[in-house]
């Protein structure tokens, strides 16, 4: 353990060159660092439980929350569930896209368009989605429709507002020499103003699936029946079976990280790392 | 019939305070593969001249004509190259960025690529297609951006400040590069500058402009044969001549180096 907080990273004064290699290992350095730091986090909390602050019964050894997680990994549940919360969130999510993506676009062309849903956003994003869950439930019930509906409420927001800001950032020297090149309205849409947003319409696309994974798991919580790994959780509770709990907890992580990391990571370093472009949207 | 006539051109500014002329009465005529400098203080409405000529601008009076048609907005018969790095697209190759314009006609995509390496092989860059913007230096990212402006061929290239931002070295090395594509190519240019000794190493013609409101104040010959010699007596009288002209407006001894 204790190697790894000695080692500091050295000065990188990366010639243009060698800049994807030095990102390379900086990158396997951060995933060792991270796991390194996962399992001191591992170890204190096995520390607690070893302790007997918390009865066992509430606060489960790893082992048999590992075993707990084996376990339901083989008899094909905690798949299930995960279908079921990963098919809501990416219906929700790809909805909001669907929807957030062109409106954001209107609204940064059309004066008239941002005169009327900017002080829509403004009012709608900071309700938690998770307090119109019930309201939800009144309205169309328990199960998949009301739970998607919360993912689509909590992604189509940051969808909007990022790509609202995206079109407004692009430098209109693009706009100007492409159209000093011949760029009709169609080819400045497609081939200047969407690359040139894309650094926020990337960082929309991962605001929005970030808060529609935490959407969808509060929302199983009370808004499923049977299936979800919110839903698991919050069943989980009425037995005490707090393994099942975090063996859940270990999914809903697994997944969010697989997301945030892999997929929207390599999406981002496909393009907007590539073209030298993520400096902006941090901007 | 002239190839650019420049017909009493007048532009005017919306201020909080009213309009403000901003060029005033400005005539001049350019000849086909004509190399023109205009000169002038910051504040002469050099650039805004140029804008007007590429069609950004509409003028207030008077007008432009392109082989004797009225310019109105933009259009493929002129290439512009701008000041400022950032006018390449950075989600394009260099090759992608100079092809662009030939993707716009219509093109296709291999004919494309061979004229657009071509391009880049007269501005010295055909080692660095594959490379985006930002992997490039300043001065290579200007060279892509001329590249870019001659590769779908305008007849005439417009040219505001576009070494400005460079050092001066590398400057140097672009003034050269520059003469050598206008030889090869024989565009009729139109470059701003407030560099005396740049307009002097470029021009056929050095068009002098003096500020509030903008007007032409000389309408200078450059005869040095060329490649010119910066440090020749002859060069360095053209640049007291251009001085002396830009002196009676400005304090001190004038723009430029």
């Amino acid at each position: 353990m204790s190697d790894t907080i000695i080692t500091s990273a050295p000065k990188t004064g990366a010639s243009k060159n060698n800049v994807s290699m030095s990102d390379q290992s900086k990158g396997r350095r951060s995933l060792w660092r991270a796991g390194v730091v996962l399992i001191i986090a591992a170890c204190c909390y096995e520390a607690v439980a070893r302790s007997g602050y918390f009865a066992p019964a509430l606060m489960p050894k790893l082992s048999l929350v590992a075993q707990t997680f084996v376990a339901m990994l083989l008899d094909g549940t905690m798949i299930e569930h995960s279908v079921f919360t990963l098919y809501r969130v990416m219906f929700g999510f790809l909805l909001a896209v669907l929807v957030g993506l062109p409106l954001g676009i209107l609204m940064a062309r059309f004066a008239a368009v941002e005169g009327f849903f900017l002080p829509l956003v403004s009012a709608l994003m900071p309700i938690p989605s998770f307090a119109l869950v019930p309201l939800f439930m009144l309205w169309f019930g328990i199960g998949n429709l009301t739970t998607i509906l919360i993912v689509f409420y909590a992604a189509t927001f940051p969808m909007m507002f990022n790509t609202w800001s995206g079109v407004r950032s692009v430098n209109p020297l693009w706009l100007r020499a492409a159209g000093a090149m011949g760029a009709d309205e169609n080819a400045l849409f497609w081939k200047v103003i969407i690359p040139g947003a894309s650094p926020f319409i990337i960082t929309g696309l991962r605001q929005a699936f970030l808060r529609a994974w935490i959407a969808v798991v509060g929302a199983e919580m009370i808004a499923a029946s049977d299936w979800g790994l919110g839903w698991v959780i919050f069943d989980a509770k009425e037995f005490l079976n707090t393994d099942v709990m975090l063996a859940a907890l270990v999914v809903i992580g697994g997944i969010g990280f697989v997301f945030e990391k892999m997929v929207f990571g390599s999406l981002e370093k496909a393009t907007i790392q590539r073209w030298g472009m993520s400096r902006v949207a941090k901007g | 019939m002239v190839p650019i006539a420049i017909d009493n051109v007048t532009l005017e500014y919306d201020t909080p305070a009213g309009k403000v002329t901003g060029v005033k009465d400005v005539s001049f005529d350019i000849g086909a593969s004509e190399f023109i400098c205009i000169v002038g203080p910051s504040g002469c409405g050099k650039s805004t001249l140029l804008n007007v000529i590429a069609g950004f601008l509409p003028p207030a009076a008077g007008e432009i004509r392109i082989d004797g048609k009225a310019v109105k907005g933009h259009g493929m018969d002129r290439g512009v190259v701008f000041q400022d790095f950032a006018q390449l697209f950075p989600w394009r190759t260099a090759l992608g960025n100079v092809s662009f314009g030939l993707e716009m006609k219509g093109i296709p995509k291999a004919e494309r690529d061979k004229i657009a390496r071509e391009q880049l092989r007269l501005v010295k860059l055909e080692k660095f297609v594959d490379s985006f913007p930002h992997h490039l230096s300043g001065g290579m990212q200007q060279r892509v951006a001329i590249a870019r402006a001659l590769a779908y061929n305008p007849s005439v290239l417009l040219m505001d400040e576009p070494f400005a931002a460079l050092d001066a070295m590398t400057r140097d090395d672009m003034q050269l590069l520059l003469a050598d594509v206008w030889r090869a190519t024989r565009k009729t240019v139109i470059y701003v500058t407030h560099n005396v000794a740049e307009a002097v190493y470029l021009a056929d013609r050095v068009i002098v402009m003096s500020a509030h409101p903008g007007t032409v104040q000389a309408d200078i010959r450059i005869d040095l044969p060329r490649p010119r010699d910066p440090l020749s007596l002859e060069f360095v009288d053209c640049q007291k001549q251009l001085m002396r002209h830009l002196g009676h407006k400005v304090s001190g001894n004038g723009a430029g180096h």
